[in-house]
């Protein structure tokens, strides 16, 4: 048999069939819904007078438009309510087990996937959200879909697909200290462009990704879109079924043993050919900060502003000067020292245990700086038990941060979580673009690490310099 | 669903790279739960002032780019989210196509879904019409052309299927539902590794 890559393994294993003239009719293991690319989508269902084909590989939570201010308080934006409570009542009628509000499972649907062991290697995963890639880190194809292919897989567990290419991402050595998987993602994307990746499902490999924890894998596959891939995966390993076994929703004994056996089948062989791909070296990394409106506007920390005057593409020129504009930056000086009013600790990209831990090492024993305003936002309820276990929730209020509840605040700011026009914050989520974080308000993405630097220092900090 | 059929109309210039799904319909008007009433949140923090005043310099809101049906864009339009009220509040403003030299995947499969329609031009082709966007062009998907001024004709990709739902007025779902049969067979020779059953 011809070597495959992992990503054309999962494909076939997927495929219910395949006619000429047509995309192959895929098989989907796993569905994840949200309140805001549902609604639509249960609606044509009640038009047409489906059911649910497969409630029982399907999953809902409330994130987007979920405030995070204590679950006590009322959802005082109307349209908002109105849509969660549409949500709970759609998953009752359709039989979708729901984790709403009140439940101590709710989180942001890319974190609690994994958290209660649904997401495992080998599935077909899709979600109405583009960082649904975020589940390749357990070497499961997982990609973001629009509300009409919501209602396919509601309705019938499939959806016609074209293959995508397939496009290794190498990184290969060790990653110096105060450089994370965000900077790896980071650099990747600036690399690339936002459009490098388009048409593509990403292979992450090489030792760097070996070394990386799960939760660190999620955060590179996290961005895949960003890069205009659709997908992004890392093949299983040991590390895999460290984090997997045990969890809620995991096979349990010979039934384990047999999963386990079959996941090993899974990575890439000797000799499979990619259509395109890349080496980034890990030990040449700095930490990454973007400072335009799109996260391919990325560059090392101590690096300077690009200057539209060098690029000879008009279009491409036009964009960066537009860009600046916006950021009211100028070209040629660097970011560092650059003044913040905010930090954002939180999103799909960055709210889980670890994210948490790595924020508080830099927190500890600190205070914010004067005038900053810290929002540490936990991925999931089950996040944030943890870290208050830990006395994570401590450490972040001594400082003067703001500790919340579980959802995607000011990632998406359709939530009450936003800046305010002019403002300039310091996120460790996945988008930059105008108005993202808030109208008018300004994003510089980074790791957590960075983020927490930051806040302390109220400029734009590499964080390499408080971590002697 | 209807007919995707030929039509005419000159252009809306948007010479811009790199268009998110964020601009093209921002995040807090994601909240509804209808498909309606998105056309005049299309580009809304570009096209409105802060008092939610139409900007008369932005391009949407002149008279003559409220009477097209194709949005003239650059390089990888759609980029971010895959929200699909990104092509709803396309259509529903008036845009039956969008011209570029690419588009991000999950808008491009959106887009299809709903009959918009996304055209990939070279480009050279492209810099010719935002030379001169005044124009107006003809779109045949069934022959997969585009009509220039002067009558030359410009081929553009599509996927097969996805024309041939379009152009037929075909029902992807519909067409999915046929093969439950071949559904069944798949689910019995595959156990779900999960059961999120209440």
């Amino acid at each position: 048999m011809k070597p495959r890559t992992i990503i054309e393994k999962i494909w076939d294993n997927h495929i219910v069939s395949e006619r000429p003239g047509a995309p192959a009719l895929l098989y989907i293991d796993l569905h994840l819904v949200h309140e805001v690319t549902s609604p639509q989508a249960f609606h044509g269902l009640r038009a047409r007078g489906l059911k649910v084909r497969r409630p029982d590989l399907t999953i809902a939570t409330t994130d987007h438009s979920t405030p995070t201010t204590p679950r006590s308080f009322p959802i005082i934006d109307k349209v908002a309510a109105a849509q969660v409570a549409r949500l709970e009542a759609s998953c009752k009628e359709f039989g979708i087990r729901c984790f709403g509000l009140s439940s101590e499972q709710q989180g942001i649907v890319h974190v609690i996937g994994p958290e209660l062991g649904l997401t495992q290697p080998g599935m077909t995963v899709v979600c109405g959200d583009s960082h649904t890639a975020t589940h390749g880190a357990f070497g499961a194809l997982a990609f973001g879909i629009g509300t009409t292919e919501v209602e396919h897989v509601l309705a019938t567990q499939c959806l016609l697909q074209n293959r995508s290419k397939t496009y290794e991402v190498r990184v290969d050595g060790a990653l110096k200290p105060g450089i994370t998987a965000k900077d790896i993602i980071l650099s990747l994307i600036a690399r690339i462009g936002i459009g490098g990746g388009t048409g593509c499902v990403f292979e992450y490999c090489g030792s760097a990704i070996r070394a990386l924890s799960m939760e660190e894998r999620m955060t590179v596959c996290n961005m895949s879109i960003e890069a205009g891939a659709r997908a992004g995966l890392v093949a299983p390993d040991d590390t895999t079924y460290q984090y997997v076994c045990g969890r809620p929703y995991t096979a349990k004994g010979h039934a384990w043993d047999s999963a386990v056996a079959g996941w090993r089948k899974l990575p890439t062989d000797d000799g499979a050919q990619f259509d395109k791909s890349i080496r980034i070296e890990a030990a040449a990394l700095e930490p990454m900060i973007t400072f335009g409106t799109n996260p391919g506007m990325g560059i090392p920390i101590t690096a300077m502003v690009p200057n539209p005057g060098d690029i000879t593409d008009p279009l491409e020129r036009d964009s960066l000067a537009k860009a600046l504009r916006y950021m009211d930056l100028a070209p040629g000086k660097p970011l560092l020292g650059h003044p913040v009013d905010v930090v954002f600790i939180g999103s799909c990209t960055n709210s889980r245990i670890s994210d948490l831990r790595n924020a508080a090492k830099i927190l500890k024993g600190r205070k914010v700086h004067s005038g900053v305003r810290v929002m540490v936002v936990p991925g999931s309820m089950q996040v944030k038990a943890q870290a208050q276990a830990e006395g994570l929730d401590q450490i972040f209020r001594d400082a003067g941060a703001d500790w919340r509840e579980a959802g995607c605040s000011m990632c998406i700011a359709m939530n009450g979580d936003q800046l305010q026009p002019g403002e300039y914050s310091v996120s460790t989520s996945n988008r930059n673009f105008e108005g993202r974080q808030g109208k008018g308000g300004r994003t510089f993405l980074a790791s957590p690490l960075t983020a927490a630097a930051s806040a302390i220092t109220g400029v734009v900090t590499d964080v390499r310099t408080m971590l002697q | 669903m209807t007919k995707f059929t030929a039509f005419e109309s000159h252009l809306v210039p948007f010479p811009i790279d790199n268009l998110d799904t964020d601009q093209i319909i921002p995040a807090r008007f994601l909240k509804t739960i209808s498909k309606e009433g998105l056309g005049d949140q299309l580009f809304y923090d570009w096209r409105y002032d802060a008092d939610g005043k139409p900007k008369p310099d932005f391009i949407l809101n002149r008279p003559e780019a409220k009477t097209s049906k194709i949005l003239l864009a650059g390089d990888n339009f759609g980029c971010g989210s895959s929200r699909e009220h990104a092509p709803w509040a396309l259509l529903q403003y008036g845009f039956r196509a969008v011209i570029s030299t690419s588009f991000a995947d999950i808008f491009r499969g959106n887009s299809l879904k709903n009959s918009l329609l996304p055209i990939v031009v070279p480009h050279d082709v492209h810099a010719e019409l935002f030379g001169n966007p005044n124009v107006t062009v003809k779109v045949d998907l069934a022959a997969q052309t585009l009509t220039l001024p002067g009558g030359r004709t410009v081929q553009f990709p599509v996927d097969a299927f996805a024309k041939h739902c379009l152009v037929e007025g075909i029902d992807e779902l519909g067409y999915i539902l046929q093969q439950a049969p071949a559904i069944a067979i798949f689910e019995a020779a595959h156990p779900a590794l999960i059961n999120t059953a209440a």
